[in-house]
């Protein structure tokens, strides 16, 4: 038998349906794979073996009568980013202060995906409350990036803030997974690791149950080993859910459908604000080759402008501190979470609690946001970034006027070693620059593995398009990923 | 705007972090290296722009005014760090 791990998710579906093997096989496959590779790539942070072999016989069970509905995903085996609540199995949002909480209820997200009668798999590393773009601040530690540079056995980060997602997929310790992104943690982590990760239109996956970081820019979206596989994951993710008021109140398209119908004719801008001073000339070669593509496949290629992107990063710097500020007021050691009790006064108690509970970076945020809401100060910094956000987002809606989709670099690098950037807080940052902007504005991006730098490891490109219209992402997407090839894989030293 | 040891001080109360006293001024520091950055944010001229809410306009969902959930309380405790008799246990608040 083929190697059970090595399928892509729409291969694995397939080989279920006819019973070429099992669920259990393939759930067992991967667990085999994950306590081989754990200790080395630290992906997963909880496996929750029993749950997914015995979610595997229900999948089984169903996929052997002859009659009865089979789930979209039935028995296929998903990693889950700890950011997701799931019933019975501990989240943590990788940070100390949720202690051993252990969610009584399920994230909507992860139910569609049962409901479809996925398998879970475990829980999957992530930067504390998705707070880094290098997975470093995770309360486990750091996933490791399962390539490295050609000659050289570097540590290399995975990105973050969805590092054990992008991890997991990587090393084909899941068919695919769960991440989120609220300024890049989906796609800067699938452009370091050779994945394709997307970040659907604001609203389009419910934010139930998804641990808070910032909540105008949380979003759900899947990394996966292949286009028409995130196709199929975002399919089951989204739903319009009546617990999520932000959730969009409409049907979820068939975005299975558009992969593979091509480029010929669409429009594709090319923004010339993401061409950076410094930027490596490998990510410069590629974005020139991902032009000659879809060039080649029918697409006009159209110069744009964005005048404001240089503005997005420091405006995602304060709207996305300010929510946390507030969305992470909840961790007060009172209802759930890990209590330290100081002195033994109230105060001390919520001040010891999350003094000891968050880390330097998550406390970092707090305070600039709790400093740009602070009385006074309101108009010059939160509202004012508000604002810069609607000139964005014109930005956008202009561009999208004359053009289907954008076609930009995801990452101004390839994946960094460990402590590389952790220094500088704003160098740290400036890994977001070229994902924030669909943030800011709510659109959809997608990253998808183009090639390889001259260090051997690989480069994303990223597609965005205009609100509601994912298909575009992944009609462009695909186009790319066919015309790219590519079919390189880390080699595994793990 | 520039932020000293005493401003941090106070926000980090505001936001209910103890921050060690040596820490302040470095975090002083790291703070104000990002609300430098962030300054050039008044490059842009932002009169007669509303603020952001959302990529996609719609109204918001409305829903019938009646309980959907309850009669859990088990499930509510069940992550407390201290409860008693069905209530959560917490440091005294009135003296």
């Amino acid at each position: 038998m083929t190697n059970l791990t090595q399928l892509t998710l729409a291969d694995a579906l397939d080989g279920l349906r006819k019973r070429q093997f099992s669920s259990r096989e393939i759930t067992q496959a991967h667990l085999d794979e994950i306590e081989k590779a754990n200790p080395n790539l630290n992906a997963y942070v909880a496996v929750t073996a029993e749950k997914a072999l015995a979610m595997a016989d229900a999948a089984d069970a169903q996929l052997g009568k002859t009659k009865g509905k089979v789930g979209k995903l039935e028995g296929a085996p998903l990693g889950v980013k700890d950011l997701f609540c799931t019933e019975g199995v501990r989240t943590t949002a990788c940070s100390n202060i949720l202690g051993e909480f252990t969610p009584p209820y399920e994230s909507t997200v992860t139910q569609n995906l049962w409901d479809q009668g996925a398998v879970m798999l475990g829980k999957l590393n992530m930067d504390e409350f998705a707070m880094g773009s290098a997975n470093e601040t995770s309360r486990f530690g750091p996933p490791t990036n399962p390539w490295r540079r050609e000659g050289a056995n570097t540590k290399l980060t995975s990105g973050g803030s969805s590092g054990g997602s992008a991890t997991a997929v990587a090393a084909d310790l899941c068919l695919a997974a769960t991440a989120s992104d609220t300024g890049g943690s989906i796609r800067q982590p699938a452009a370091f690791t050779g994945t394709v990760g997307i970040k659907p239109t604001y609203g389009r996956a419910s934010r139930y149950g998804m641990v808070a970081f910032a909540s105008s820019l949380d979003q759900a979206g899947p990394l996966a080993k292949s286009v028409m596989d995130a196709a199929i994951m975002l399919e089951v993710m989204c739903s319009a859910d009546e617990k999520d008021s932000t959730s969009l109140q409409m049907p979820v398209p068939n975005w299975t459908k558009s992969v593979g119908k091509g480029v010929k004719g669409m429009k594709i801008g090319v923004p010339k604000e993401y061409r950076m001073d410094g930027m490596p000339d490998s990510i410069e070669k590629l974005w020139q080759k991902g032009i000659d593509w879809l060039k080649a496949q029918g697409a006009e290629i159209v110069d744009v402008s964005l005048p404001h992107t240089k503005y997005a990063l420091p405006a995602y710097y304060i709207v996305a501190p300010a929510e946390a500020s507030s969305n992470l007021a909840r961790y007060d050691g009172m209802r759930y979470g890990a209590r330290q009790t100081g002195s033994g006064s109230l105060t001390d108690t919520y001040e010891q609690t999350r003094g000891q509970g968050f880390g330097a970076e998550v406390q970092r945020r707090l305070l600039i946001g709790t400093y740009v809401l602070s009385a006074g100060y309101y108009d010059a910094y939160y509202l004012r970034a508000q604002k810069v956000r609607t000139k964005i987002l014109q930005d956008f809606e202009s561009a999208f006027g004359a053009v289907d989709a954008l076609l930009t670099p995801a990452t101004p690098s390839a994946a960094f070693a460990y402590g590389e950037k952790s220094d500088d807080p704003v160098a740290m940052y400036l890994n977001d620059v070229f994902t924030v902007t669909a943030n800011l504005a709510g659109l959809p991006g997608m990253s998808v593995p183009a090639g390889l730098d001259e260090n051997g490891l690989p480069l994303g490109l990223q597609v965005i398009s205009k609100a509601l219209d994912e298909d575009a992402c992944f009609k462009v997407g695909a186009a790319l990923e066919e015309a790219a090839g590519f079919t390189a894989r880390p080699e595994r030293w793990w | 705007m520039s932020v000293d040891k005493k401003t941090v001080r106070k926000v980090a109360r505001l936001a209910r972090i103890a921050v060690p006293e040596e820490k302040l001024e470095p975090m002083a520091e790291e703070l104000n290296g990002i609300l430098n950055w962030i300054e050039q944010l008044n490059e842009v001229d932002i009169e007669d722009v509303e603020a952001m809410t959302t990529p996609v306009k719609m109204a918001m969902p409305m829903r019938d005014d009646v309980v959907t959930d309850g009669d859990i309380r088990d499930k509510v405790l069940a992550n407390a760090p201290k409860t008693e008799d069905g209530f959560f246990v917490v440091p005294k608040v009135v003296e």
